[in-house]
């Protein structure tokens, strides 16, 4: 057998024999291996926004409620308080931060304009931790506190309702009993949000004091809880699970909302799909080019046989050359895509198409996620794939009869 | 030292329908140390007579023994080893690896059979002296002469010391000086190391290098005669 230093000295040499073509090939995998990159760079920045804007507006990574709230979110089905065994798992590692909440509906009236709303009382500092911020505050301030009495509305709202910073409004809601309850507030504080439905269908007040308002003493809507990744909850969603009581539950953001989870899996399918297709693409020029080498070097490969080179050796060889095109192409497709990708990840501007971005839960900037686990997943799949199709021109070589191909010119 | 000995090869090739007899019924013996030139017009048979004999191909029937070893009986690996062991090849046409130089295409077959790096190299080096190319072992073959690789290619098969060369028509492509030389070559390797030679050639010159001369036609040998030793280089 050659050893392998000299096997990757010959593919080596070999690969710069018809170097414009090499030059080609490679030129194809860098491009092919750039884009593979950049597009699964882009898409999961896509995806990590929706869903980061869904979790912002909505669960966290997971939520814990009343067993009958999902169906029926009303103040009925609320939790009593938390126990001391929730709030030891809550403060495991792996949980960034968890915020209880009371979320009722609710209708809000001004002196010229009434509309429904979802009616949110929330503790400030908790829900800071957890990054539930209804958006930034263009005029007031924002919620001080459990208690605080005011108002924080949206800022397409407060046009709607034709109020304004330091108006009362009148929020009416259902206590337990089914009673309509009301209570005026001052709005404290409006809020632009990158989504115009957060801006127009939710309001903030202090979490005591919508449970004043309502006369539920401590009950709570939901407790929301945010760990490190959306993507994997298992450091810390077991041992949550074992915690909460039979009178509640505990769902991970994915069966909150299965259309954001099957986003997820849609983009995962579709950067499937995509590197599928572009290393089908790649494949054919990759298979080319090797077979164009194997077959204008015949006679080498027969001189080699006739010397005592057996044929598993030259189908490494030729393996070797795949190899050493593919891992030059990767190296300088993966640098290629950290030079392109690392300037953008401050953000692009979409707000041209932002109505569009809407629609799909997106805010105007997106942000491409360059992850290393991407990049190595891309690398180890074109190299597998490569040699993979790399196979048949490599074994054709090895088949070949020393004599007949001696006889090639 | 081997001796080879072929016992009643035959062997057809078929162009289509057509059907061609490469050896028919080819006996013969030779001993280890012997200078022998196959001669004959071409298509009588010697070309495909040392590719058997080289375990490139496999007779239809009959037997070819290199030692004590049926070598017509080996799978396709241990023909390899064979080759690579114990039979150097010389060739019409140089075939020597275009992206080696000299140096390293003499190495080649050492570093197939694992020698150490320094051991290839000294013997390379001594090669390369025999031969008569020091000072241009580090070019490539496109940067030699058809003599200088033919050179090249007589060192890559004699420098892992196998008991036998095969030489297809080796003087083919050369001049009548180079083709001198390179049989001169042939000559000493044999008398000073009893390298055993068989050359396939229809060129007289190499032939009146031969000790002994088997002339073949039709696939048959039809003469088998020794001669007085290297009468060309005396």
């Amino acid at each position: 057998m050659l050893p392998l230093a000299a096997i990757i000295k010959l593919a080596w040499r070999n690969l710069w024999r018809n170097y414009r073509r090499t030059l080609i090939m490679l030129s194809a995998i860098v491009v092919g291996v750039w884009a593979m990159i950049f597009m699964n760079a882009v898409m999961r920045g896509m995806v990590d926004d929706m869903i980061r804007s869904a979790i912002r507006v909505l669960p966290g990574h997971a939520q814990i409620h009343h067993p009958l709230y999902r169906d029926d979110p009303s103040i009925v089905n609320s939790m009593t308080g938390l126990s001391p065994e929730l709030e030891n798992a809550l403060a495991q590692p792996g949980i960034v931060g968890w915020s209880a909440r009371l979320r009722v509906p609710a209708v809000i009236a001004s002196e010229r304009e009434s509309r429904g709303l979802v009616l949110l009382g929330i503790d400030p500092a908790t829900e800071a931790a957890l990054g539930f911020v209804p958006g930034p505050i263009v005029e007031g301030r924002s919620l001080e506190g459990v208690d605080d009495r005011g108002l924080v509305l949206g800022a397409k709202l407060v046009e709607r309702l034709e109020t304004g910073l330091g108006k009362r409004v009148v929020v009416m809601s259902q206590d337990p009993q089914n009673n309509v309850v009301e209570r005026g507030f001052r709005v404290v504080g409006i809020f632009e949000a990158e989504l115009q439905a957060q801006e127009e269908q939710s309001a903030y007040v202090g979490r005591a004091t919508l449970q004043s308002m309502l006369g539920v003493g401590q009950s709570l809507s939901e407790l929301a809880v945010l760990g490190t990744d959306y993507r994997d909850l298992s450091p810390w969603f077991a041992g949550l699970q074992a915690a909460v009581g039979s009178d509640v539950e505990l769902l991970s953001w994915t069966e909150l909302d299965p259309y954001m989870a099957s986003m997820l899996r849609v983009q995962d399918g579709m950067i499937l799909i995509f590197v599928g297709v572009i290393f089908a693409v790649l494949s054919f020029g990759l298979v080319n080019t090797i077979a164009m080498a194997v077959f204008e070097r015949m006679r080498e490969f027969g001189l080699m046989q006739a010397l005592g080179m057996r044929p598993i050796t030259i189908l490494y060889q030729v393996l070797m050359e795949s190899f050493l095109l593919l891992a030059l192409g990767l190296v300088i497709g993966n640098l290629l895509a950290v030079l392109t990708i690392r300037p953008l990840e401050s953000g692009i501007d979409l707000s041209g198409v932002a109505d569009g971005l809407e629609m799909f839960g997106m805010g105007t900037t997106l942000y491409p996620s360059l992850r290393i686990v991407d990049m190595v997943a891309t690398s180890a799949l074109v190299i597998v794939l490569g040699l993979l199709a790399s196979l048949l021109p490599a074994w054709r070589a090895s088949r070949f009869d020393p004599i007949e191909a001696l006889g090639k010119t | 030292m081997s001796s080879i000995k072929c016992r009643n090869l035959c062997k057809t090739f078929h162009q289509g329908q057509e059907t061609i007899t490469g050896l028919d019924q080819v006996s013969l013996e030779i001993a280890s140390g012997e200078f022998v030139c196959l001669s004959g017009p071409s298509g009588s048979g010697k070309t495909t007579l040392l590719n058997a004999m080289g375990g490139l191909d496999t007779p239809d029937s009959g037997e070819i023994l290199l030692g004590e070893e049926r070598i017509d009986l080996l799978a396709k690996g241990a023909l390899a080893d064979l080759r690579l062991h114990r039979i150097g090849f010389v060739f019409q046409a140089y075939n020597l690896i275009p992206v080696l130089t000299a140096r390293e295409n003499i190495e080649f077959v050492m570093q197939i059979q694992g020698l150490h790096a320094a051991e290839r190299h000294q013997r390379a080096r001594a090669i390369l002296e025999e031969v008569g190319l020091e000072g241009i072992e580090d070019r490539r073959p496109a940067q030699l002469s058809g003599g200088q690789q033919q050179r090249v290619a007589v060192a890559r098969a004699i420098v892992s010391q196998p008991s036998l060369v095969l030489a297809d028509e080796p003087t083919a492509n050369l001049d009548s000086h180079a083709a001198t030389h390179l049989m001169q070559l042939f000559l000493d390797l044999n008398l000073q190391h009893g390298v055993t030679f068989v050359i396939a050639t229809h060129d007289e010159g190499v032939m009146a290098y031969a000790r002994r001369l088997i002339r073949m036609r039709d696939g048959c040998i039809v003469s088998d005669e020794s001669r007085q030793a290297g009468s060309a280089a005396s």
